[in-house]
Parts: structure tokens; C-alpha cells; sequence
């Protein structure tokens, strides 16, 4: 059938599946606005406040669900207003697909009103992009887009439309999606067994599991293959809630932040597995001082990712749900006594923090919204200390439950998120974790939520400073705390958010917390809490820069 | 260490930005790049030479194939691989000098292409020691210009690439 431009495209986000796109309108995306007007009863757009909300909701849905997320912005502005997004979608390997309008291809070239070129701006940021100069090739290349975007190692891509290629007619006919594909030529049942082989051999293994675990939907399998070798199980930030919190052989998170536990047992281990991984710096911090003593076994989709960062003895590159499934059945349950000793040993010299309602602090306000909140309930982060505390605080049982900006570490990622997670799980209590700092970059994206009815709860933990930062300030710059004071004008945030229409609490004491919470969650609409916490608290604990992972300081004095 | 990659890439529009754009951003350092059509319309054959230990060619040539636009991606290696680039010099040359500055071109079997009454261009091609050393001894007469290709390669024998 003869379709405009606009028409094929939203035929063909129809053909892979998609019914919810975040967007924002303007001058040379407005063909595909009007064509979105014709079929508004089979996509839901949601039109946000600012086109950093619609590429941080599209993210946030993709990393909820698994789907591809879809976000739109016009030329110019509309589309650099989406790199933030879309490079946080990149770093974290987060399934987008982004498109922006552009002038008619006449006018490319020539410095146009709202022109940019967006295929140049995103190309290092996006795993592919597109511009498309003639209407005969858009099917194709949408098509194509969403393709590359959920194969092998996900990650955004950017599909730019001129105007003039959106009203243009071309023959359209449907065809069914190509499912995703991953690269496993390269697991033979030689390296197989070698790997088998060599976990065998282990006599202190660790088990270290990234977002590629959560991406690849690897969950059951590394559960499965964690009991089989009896090994304790680390992880990256992405690679929280990979698996359940509650499990005995869960020690937290790894790298900078991570538990003693974990990064005591990674310096102490003879073997590490890392699964779906791509040793960050945040993880590794000192290259030559990581794991010393072990041999690395590092399983991963994307051979780039294997001697990256970390130089490794053996590697298994596919799909990990893949290799997981097809080691499991070649490996013998695993008895190592000593070691098993020395983890009990180490959880009991460093048991996981539990906070007393004496003090009104992030991490009370975050193990309570944990026991309290439904099983079910997604939490996001914003970036900076409230992250981290939620990294190490919150107890999680199911992959996907857990979102946040590891990467790039995106502040004002959180409240977008959120709302792409609320309308992908309609009925679920999603909740930002916020810090003050965060919160006033996008809280714009309240209005969205409150449009839209999304029963956002934004946990606002107020410390009126830019904790993180301080905290860096406070450790290693000689608490000379440059611009990270920020409660010289204070924000009413529970007046801001009303302004929004929202409903909004003030929690100053630590006896306010779980009602509050409750209350929240009950309301069934955005809320905003704030917390007044301390501005001294900080993180711990903490490895400063240049250590080894295993030399974390656990208190401020030391 | 030298090392010279052959990219085959797809004829698409802003191909040659990602490829160098790779490397900018991943911090490689190129020697020198040389683009051309190959055997198949389709492609375009970049023939890049750069300096860098095994690790960091090895962690190139796996981030170039990452790049859905790039066909295959192969290290020409010394021993099985013909490195050439054609270089342009223009030196000075009067009456007298110019004997010499042919004898010179007669040993490297460089073809002169051009002569004024006081200039010689002439175009020579090999590895780069063979046009590094011709353009040294071309230096003592005055060397007014040099243009070169960039290193193109091509694999021995039967190999393909």
C-alpha cells in the first residue's frame, strides 16, 4: 500500500511490537506528530517536559521490561536535548531506539533553522545510527534500527528523518521483525569443558556477575550454576538484581563502593568467574592491584569487552544465558570447605549494616522503603550517594527490579526512568531514590507523571548538599567544599511538588519514615517525599583512588 | 610497532567518520590511512597503519568489528603482506643539479613527471623505509614539496584481503 514516510515508520514501530513512545513535538517532526494523531488508538505517545525525560523514559522502560524503548524529538535542539539520554542508554547497553526529525534534505548542510546533524553528534554514543535521505529506504532501516538495537550486546540507535522523507509516499508492506540474534559461534564444547575444567580445579571461586547477566535474562541459569559450584556471588552495580539479595551465597556488590565482604573475597580468591561484565574502573579502580591471586574466567556476549580493562587467562564470548545453560550440566557440585569458612568468617567480621531509627539517615530511609514496599516494587536511582546506599542496601529477588545509571552515572536520570518503569508496569509501586541535587535537574518530569496519573514516589533523601561529591571533598580535597553547598536558597520541595499537582511529604524525623511510606504507596499517585538527612554522612565503604579494591576505609578517621 | 589493518567497510554515507572516529575517541593513533573503492562495489577497502603493542591492535581490530558498517576487518602482517605508498616530491633543481637528482630517481626507479627550469616532481612508490630514504637523499637539493598516499597493502599469494 502507498503510505507517507511517517505512516511506514509508525506502521513499522507496530510490526516490532511497540505501543508506547516518549516524545516531544516540533517544527520538522510535526508529519510524524500528525501521523501519530491518526493512530493514537494503537501508539501511546507520552509527551514528557523536556526530551532528556523522554530518552531517560524510554531507557528506564527498556531496562524494566526487556523491550526495545522508543523515544522521538525534533531537529535541532529536540534532538541534542536526547544525547544525554541516549549516551546513558549506550553505556549501560540499554535497548533504545531514538528518532529525530530533521530539515528536508534540500535544506541539510546549509546551517538551517533547528538543524543539526545529529548522526555526526551521536555517532560515538549510539552502537549504530541512521539518517534517512530517501522515503524508499526508511522500512528497511527502522526495521534494521530495532534489529541492531536488541542483537547481541544491546544499546541505543538513532534513526534521523528530514521532514520532506516524512511526507513523502512510498509502497509499504508489513513483514514479521527479525528476532534479536547473539553471536555463539565462537562457545565450542571444547571451550566448554576447558572451562568446566578449570572451575573444577578452583579451590577459592568467586563468582562476579554484571548487567549482562540482567540483559541476557541469565538469572535462573547463574543461580543454578552459583549453586552448582558452590561459590559466593559478587556483582556490578548493573548487576544488581541479578541475583536475589536474600540468597546465602549473595555478598553485595563489588569496586569502590562495594561490601568488605566482596572485595575482600576478590582479592582472596583463586578464581574469578565474571559473567556479563565489563570490569569498569568503578569496579577495578588500580588494574595491576585486582585480583591478584586469581586466575579469571570472563564470560561475555561482546568480545570487545574481553582484555579490555582487565587482562584475562580464559574467556567464553556468547550469549550468557548460552554459556550458562550449556556449562551448567558439565559441572560436578563443588566442595570447598575453607573457603566457605573464610566467607562466614568475613560476613560475620563485617555484617550488612542494619540501621536503627536513631538517626534520620539515607540508609534508614532506604532499608525501610525495602521492607516495606511490595516484593514486586521497581526502585530507581538517581546518581551520587543515595545510589550507593541504595546499591547496598536495597533487597531485590528479581532481575529488572532494580534501575539506575551505572555507566555514565547520569544525575537526573531517575525521575525519567521511573516513568518509562510506571507505564511499562502498570499497577506496580515504582520509587526514585533521589538525592536534593538530582531531584532539581529534572523534577520538570513531575508534571509527565502527574499527566499521565503514573504512581511515581520520588524519595528525595535532602541532604542540601551534592553528597558525593562533598564526600570527595571532605576525603581527599581538604574539605574545601567548592560549590557543592547547595541550601543557600532553600527549595521547598513539598511545595514544588504540590505546584505539580503532587501529593508530597516532609520527613524530619526517623518515627515519620514508614508511615510516610505507607501512605505513599497507598495514594496510588506521585508523591514526593523529602527527607531531611545530614549533609556529613557519607558513603562507606569506600576505596579511594589508585587502591587496591581490597583496601577499602570503612570509617572517615582512618 | 607498526601494524596495518585492512577494513573493508559498507559504501555508506559517513563511514569513513565512524572508522576515524574509532579512533580518536578510543585514543589510537593512526600513521596513515588510505580509502579506496576494492573488487566489490559495495565496499570500500580503508587501509590503516598505526603504532601500538598486540593488545591494543587486538582490542582495535575487535572494536572495528563491532561497527555494523564494517565487512571484516584483517592485520596484514610483514611476512605474508605487500606494503606500497606512492609519494609526490617536488625538489629544486637546476641545470646542474639535475644529472644527479635522475641518477638518484634511476636507483629508486622513481618516474619523473614533471621538470620546470627549476624544479623536478617526481613519483616514486614501496614501503615507507625505501620513500623515508629518497626523500633524504633528495633533501641536500631542496625539497619543496611531499605528498604521499598513505601505506595501502595487499596480502601474498593466494591469501585474500
Amino acid at each position: 500500500m502507498q503510505l507517507k514516510g511517517a505512516e511506514i515508520l509508525l506502521e513499522c514501530l507496530l510490526e516490532q511490537g511497540v505501543d508506547t513512545i516518549f516524545g516531544y513535538p516540533g517544527g520538522r517532526v510535526l508529519p510524524i506528530y500528525d501521523a501519530l494523531y491518526k493512530y493514537r488508538d494503537k501508539l501511546n505517545h507520552y509527551l514528557v517536559s523536556h526530551e532528556q525525560g523522554a530518552a531517560h523514559a524510554a531507557d528506564g522502560y527498556a531496562r524494566s521490561t526487556g523491550k526495545v524503548g522508543v523515544c522521538l524529538a525534533t531537529s535541532g535542539p529536540g534532538a541534542t536535548n536526547l544525547v544525554t539520554g541516549i549516551a546513558t542508554a549506550y553505556m549501560d547497553s540499554s535497548p533504545m531506539v531514538a528518532i529525530t526529525g530533521n530539515v528536508p534534505v534540500p535544506m541539510l548542510g546549509k546551517d538551517s533553522f533547528q538543524e543539526v546533524d545529529i548522526t555526526g553528534i551521536t555517532m560515538p554514543v549510539t552502537k549504530h545510527n541512521y539518517i534517512v535521505k530517501n522515503v524508499d529506504d526508511l522500512a528497511e532501516t527502522i526495521r534494521s534500527a530495532f534489529h541492531i538495537a536488541r542483537s547481541g550486546r544491546p544499546g541505543p540507535v538513532l534513526v534521523d528523518i528530514p521532514s520532506d522523507v516524512a511526507m513523502a509516499i512510498s509502497e509499504f508492506s508489513s513483514k514479521r521483525p527479525i528476532p534479536a540474534q547473539y553471536e555463539n559461534a565462537r562457545i565450542t564444547p571444547q571451550k566448554l569443558n576447558e572451562a568446566a575444567e578449570l572451575i573444577h580445579q578452583a579451590k577459592k571461586p568467586l563468582i562476579f556477575a554484571g548487567g549482562g547477566v540482567v540483559l541476557s535474562g541469565a538469572s535462573e541459569e547463574l543461580q543454578e550454576f552459583a549453586a552448582n559450584i558452590n561459590a559466593p556471588v559478587c556483582v556490578s552495580a548493573m548487576g544488581i538484581s541479578s541475583f536475589p539479595t536474600a540468597s546465602d551465597a549473595y555478598v553485595g556488590m563489588l569496586g569502590m563502593h562495594g561490601t568488605a565482604v566482596a572485595n575482600t573475597l576478590v582479592s582472596e580468591c583463586d578464581f574469578l568467574i565474571a559473567i556479563g561484565t565489563r570490569f569498569s574502573d568503578r569496579v577495578v579502580n588500580n588494574v595491576s592491584r585486582f585480583a591478584t591471586g586469581a586466575k579469571i574466567l570472563h564470560i561475555d556476549i561482546d568480545a570487545a569487552e574481553i582484555d579490555k580493562n582487565i587482562l584475562t587467562a580464559y574467556s567464553l564470548v556468547g550469549d550468557v544465558k548460552r554459556v550458562l545453560s550449556l556449562l551448567n550440566p558439565l559441572l560436578q557440585k563443588q566442595d570447598n570447605p575453607e573457603w566457605q569458612t573464610r566467607i562466614a568468617d568475613l560476613k560475620t567480621q563485617y555484617p550488612q549494616p542494619k540501621c536503627t531509627s536513631q538517626d534520620l539517615t539515607g540508609q534508614y530511609v532506604i532499608q525501610r522503603l525495602s521492607e516495606i514496599a511490595n516484593p514486586d516494587a521497581i526502585f530507581v536511582t538517581e546518581v551520587g550517594q543515595h545510589q550507593m546506599w541504595a546499591c547496598q542496601n536495597l533487597q531485590l529477588n528479581r532481575p529488572r527490579q532494580f534501575v539506575t545509571s551505572g555507566g555514565l552515572g547520569t544525575m537526573g536520570f531517575g525521575l525519567g526512568a521511573a516513568i518509562g518503569s510506571a507505564v511499562a508496569h502498570p499497577g506496580t509501586t515504582v520509587i526514585n531514590i533521589a538525592g536534593d541535587g538530582c531531584f532539581r535537574m529534572n523534577h520538570i518530569e513531575l508534571a509527565t507523571a502527574m499527566e499521565y496519573d503514573l504512581p511515581v514516589i520520588v524519595v528525595v533523601l535532602n541532604n542540601h548538599v551534592l553528597g558525593m561529591v562533598r564526600q570527595w571533598q571532605k576525603l581527599f580535597f581538604g574539605k574545601r567544599y567548592s560549590s557543592t553547598n547547595l541550601h543557600d536558597k532553600v527549595t521547598d520541595f513539598v511545595k514544588l511538588a504540590e505546584a505539580y499537582g503532587a501529593a508530597a511529604f516532609n520527613v524530619t524525623t526517623p518515627d515519620q519514615v514508614d508511615e510516610t511510606i505507607k501512605k505513599a504507596i497507598a495514594l496510588k499517585k506521585p508523591v514526593v517525599i523529602n527527607c531531611e538527612i545530614s549533609g556529613d554522612e557519607s558513603v562507606f565503604p569506600m576505596v579511594p583512588l589508585g587502591a587496591g579494591i581490597g583496601q577499602f576505609i570503612t570509617k572517615e578517621a582512618e | 610497532m607498526r601494524h596495518v589493518l585492512s577494513i573493508m567497510v559498507a559504501n555508506n554515507a559517513g563511514v569513513l567518520g565512524r572508522i576515524v572516529g574509532l579512533f580518536s575517541r578510543r585514543a589510537y593513533n593512526i600513521d596513515s590511512l588510505s580509502v579506496g573503492t576494492s573488487e566489490d562495489q559495495r565496499f570500500t577497502r580503508i587501509t590503516v597503519s598505526l603504532q601500538g603493542d598486540n593488545n591494543v591492535v587486538d582490542q582495535i581490530q575487535k572494536q572495528l568489528a563491532k561497527l555494523v558498517d564494517v565487512q571484516d576487518v584483517l592485520e596484514l602482517k610483514p611476512e605474508a603482506a605487500i606494503y606500497r605508498e606512492l609519494c609526490l616530491v617536488k625538489v629544486e633543481a637546476n641545470a646542474t643539479a639535475r644529472p644527479d637528482i635522475f641518477n638518484v630517481a634511476t636507483v629508486f626507479r622513481a618516474n619523473i613527471i614533471d621538470v620546470s627550469t627549476k624544479t623536478i616532481t617526481m613519483e616514486l612508490t614501496g614501503d615507507l623505509n625505501k620513500i623515508d630514504a629518497f626523500i633524504e637523499l633528495m633533501k641536500p637539493y631542496g625539497v619543496l614539496e611531499v605528498v604521499r598516499t598513505g601505506l595501502t597493502a595487499i596480502s601474498r599469494g593466494a591469501g585474500k584481503h
